[in-house]
């Protein structure tokens, strides 16, 4: 039997291959797969978490953990998903029309999937109706929209009167952020939260997940 | 066009001081830029507003409303010159005839400024680098190309004094590779791709400039590079260790733009300038305390001590108590600028850059390597190495060399997890010299769809 408290370092020092390692080893011993993840893998993002909003630890370490959790975890998704457990939950991810920049929607995405949500990320300049489509073909419980430019935040808005107006806004939560979005300006086009910088992000779809209808 | 750069214009760290380059650049209405003195050079842009064919009326007006107030100000306070920079917003570029409209625009306010109060200055134009719309970028061929083509030739001609661009070549693998703290990525980024399409470019881009028998070609900037590394640094997502080496890395990519055609002024956003100055003789922008409309800097004061040009980065055109932020900016700018150009009539200039200097140099490893020893030194390196993929490799061991020494002398206080990433570089950059064929084809086998081979002149 595996040292499973491993499982929980590999993870936080972002070691892909002995967390992948540990934790084939656990389910060959009959471990549920379950009890790794949430007793082992959840615990280790949340101190990574912690650790970058300690400024302990850098992008890069943060992202080498996702990876190591993204990889365990695809070791266990079919495990989890005969057994009936879901992820934390859906997102949509990109940045708005007319807009290039993509570090920050990229950093939100791999958070939220070290964080457990499943993550489909539809890239940058990202028309309405191409989230529309994403919303329809993904079903997500969030969307998440990034801007970085003052010219651009109207789109974020124009997405969001689109979602409305294509019936599609209710189905799903909406998260904004970037560097000139504000919360009053989350609040004036009618999103669901605002994040001011990406190590929060988790935080909030976590929170937006418990207003969700199951 | 082309050439090669293998000895420092200016010899002497002493040498680099602001208002003086050993290649002044002459353009717009009667402007000198690094004959002794230095001008602000004003950059704005709109508050939040979509920029479509029912808001362009609006957005015009914004535009004629900046360049009235700024120059209002600006003859208020007996500016002796002014530049304005007008960098276009991405729908601008897609749409070059907007691009062109706005400059002929503002153009006409500065020929009127000249003609009414004698107020000299230039217009420098700096089109969106828009060719990384599609995923991986085509950077040679397609409408992005096109347009960014058209949108340049279409500015020239509605009359740009100077041009210049933040080009993207390298920054799909740069970006990742500042993400995922992967310094090899890094390097090829710098040192093998952007170099590839900055010469590309630049050889289009001069050869523009030249028919045109007016504009002058500026220069390009590692802003997408270098300053996306300090902001993130800023926000404590990056080492500032990481940040000051990339920065000095960064200076290779802007310098071909100098081997292919450019001249000067350098862009505002491009903190590798005082590198530039030193190698090139050419006058340089710069940006700092007076930018911070814009963003956060750790190099406030110091960037100001090498500069031909003071700028603001970018403001937004809202009101402030004293007027458009714009107008405020440009106040700020012109006594920012009165006090340089006093020292200078007083031969105190090195006095009052030195103090710039100092006042930032050991708070932080950013500032460590823009001081004129610093940027010496990093130029040195650069000059002596055969390629610019050696050029890159050892402006960064460079940078790992002033910082490690500024460690060791107590000047430079770095946490330890800063000194572990400052030693890991020195590590990995030292193993990566004579290695661009090697890491080339390593970063190819790696990474098959996140660059366009072809886009580089690397065959696959």
């Amino acid at each position: 039997m595996p040292e499973l408290n491993q499982l929980y370092e590999a993870i936080l020092a972002g070691d892909a291959k002995t967390a992948v390692e540990v934790a084939r080893a656990a389910l060959a011993e009959n471990e549920a797969p379950l009890k790794l993840l949430l007793e082992y893998m959840v615990p280790a993002m949340d101190e990574v978490g912690r650790r970058f909003q300690c400024e302990e630890f850098f992008v890069p370490d943060l992202l080498l953990s996702g990876r190591a959790m993204k990889a365990t975890l695809e070791l266990l998704r079919p495990l989890l998903s005969a057994s009936g457990a879901q992820p934390a939950g859906r997102v949509v991810i990109g940045t708005v029309k007319g807009d290039l920049h993509d570090i920050g929607k990229n950093l939100v995405a791999s958070l939220l999937e070290g964080g457990g949500f499943e993550v489909y990320d539809v890239g940058a300049d990202v028309s309405p109706e191409q989230f529309i489509e994403a919303i329809q073909s993904r079903n997500p419980d969030i969307v998440a929209l990034s801007a970085l430019l003052t010219v651009t935040m109207p789109a974020m808005k124009t997405t969001i009167d689109e979602l409305k107006r294509a019936g599609v806004r209710d189905s799903v939560k909406v998260m904004i952020g970037g560097a000139p979005v504000t919360r009053q300006y989350a609040e004036e086009i009618g999103a669901d939260a605002y994040g001011e910088d990406a190590s929060v992000a988790v935080s909030i779809a976590r929170s937006l997940m418990a207003k969700t209808p199951k | 066009m082309t050439r090669r750069y293998s000895s420092l214009a200016i010899a002497d760290a002493g040498d680099l001081v602001f208002g003086q380059s050993a290649s002044p650049v002459d353009c717009g209405y009667g402007l000198g830029i690094g004959r002794g003195l230095v001008y602000p050079e004003v950059n704005f842009t709109l508050p939040p507003i979509s920029i479509d064919a029912a808001t362009w009326p609006d957005v015009k007006e914004h535009y004629h409303n900046i360049a009235k107030g700024v120059l209002r100000r600006a003859v208020a306070l007996e500016a002796p010159g002014i530049v304005l920079e007008f960098e276009l917003l991405p729908a601008m570029t897609e749409t070059p005839d907007w691009g062109a409209e706005i400059t002929a625009l503002l153009r006409d306010h500065l020929r009127l400024a000249y003609e009414r109060h004698g107020l000299k200055n230039a217009l420098r134009v700096t089109p969106t680098d828009i060719r990384d719309r599609n995923k991986p970028p085509a950077l040679r061929a397609g409408a992005p190309w096109e347009r960014l083509r058209r949108s340049f030739d279409l500015c020239i001609a509605a009359g740009a004094d100077i041009v210049s661009i933040e080009s993207v070549g390298g920054k799909e693998v740069h970006d990742r590779g500042l993400m995922w703290g992967d310094i090899r990525a890094i390097v090829f980024a710098l040192g093998v791709l952007a170099p590839r399409d900055v010469a590309w470019l630049w050889d289009r881009i001069s050869l523009a400039c030249a028919a045109s028998g007016h504009a002058v070609p500026g220069s390009d900037t590692a802003c997408g590079f270098g300053n996306t590394a300090m902001q993130l640094a800023h926000q404590k997502m990056l080492p500032e260790t990481l940040a000051a080496v990339v920065r000095a890395m960064s200076a290779v990519r802007s310098l071909v733009a100098f081997e292919h055609g450019a001249i000067g002024p350098s862009k505002d956003c491009a903190y590798e300038g005082p590198i530039l100055k030193a190698i090139t003789g050419c006058p340089i922008s710069m940006e700092g305390k007076s930018a911070t409309c814009a963003h956060f800097s750790p190099v406030g004061n110091i960037a100001a001590a090498m500069c031909d040009l003071w700028s603001n980065e970018s403001v937004q055109d809202v009101r402030l108590l004293a007027g458009s932020a714009p107008e405020a900016y440009t106040e700020l700018l012109t006594y920012d600028c009165r006090l340089m150009n006093v020292a200078t009539a007083k031969g105190k200039s090195l006095t009052l850059r030195d103090w710039l200097v100092e006042s930032d140099e050991w708070l932080s490893p950013q500032a460590a390597v823009l001081s004129p020893e610093a940027t010496h030194q990093i130029a040195q390196a650069i000059i002596g190495a055969s390629t610019d993929y050696e050029r890159t490799v050892a402006a960064g061991r460079a940078a790992v060399a002033i910082l490690e020494c500024g460690v060791s002398q107590g000047r430079l206080n770095i946490s330890a997890r800063e000194g572990q990433w400052l030693s890991r570089l020195d590590r990995e950059l030292t193993e990566l010299q004579g290695k661009e064929q090697a890491l080339t084809e390593e970063m190819m086998r790696a990474n098959p769809r996140l660059f366009d081979p072809a886009s580089y002149d690397l065959l696959e």
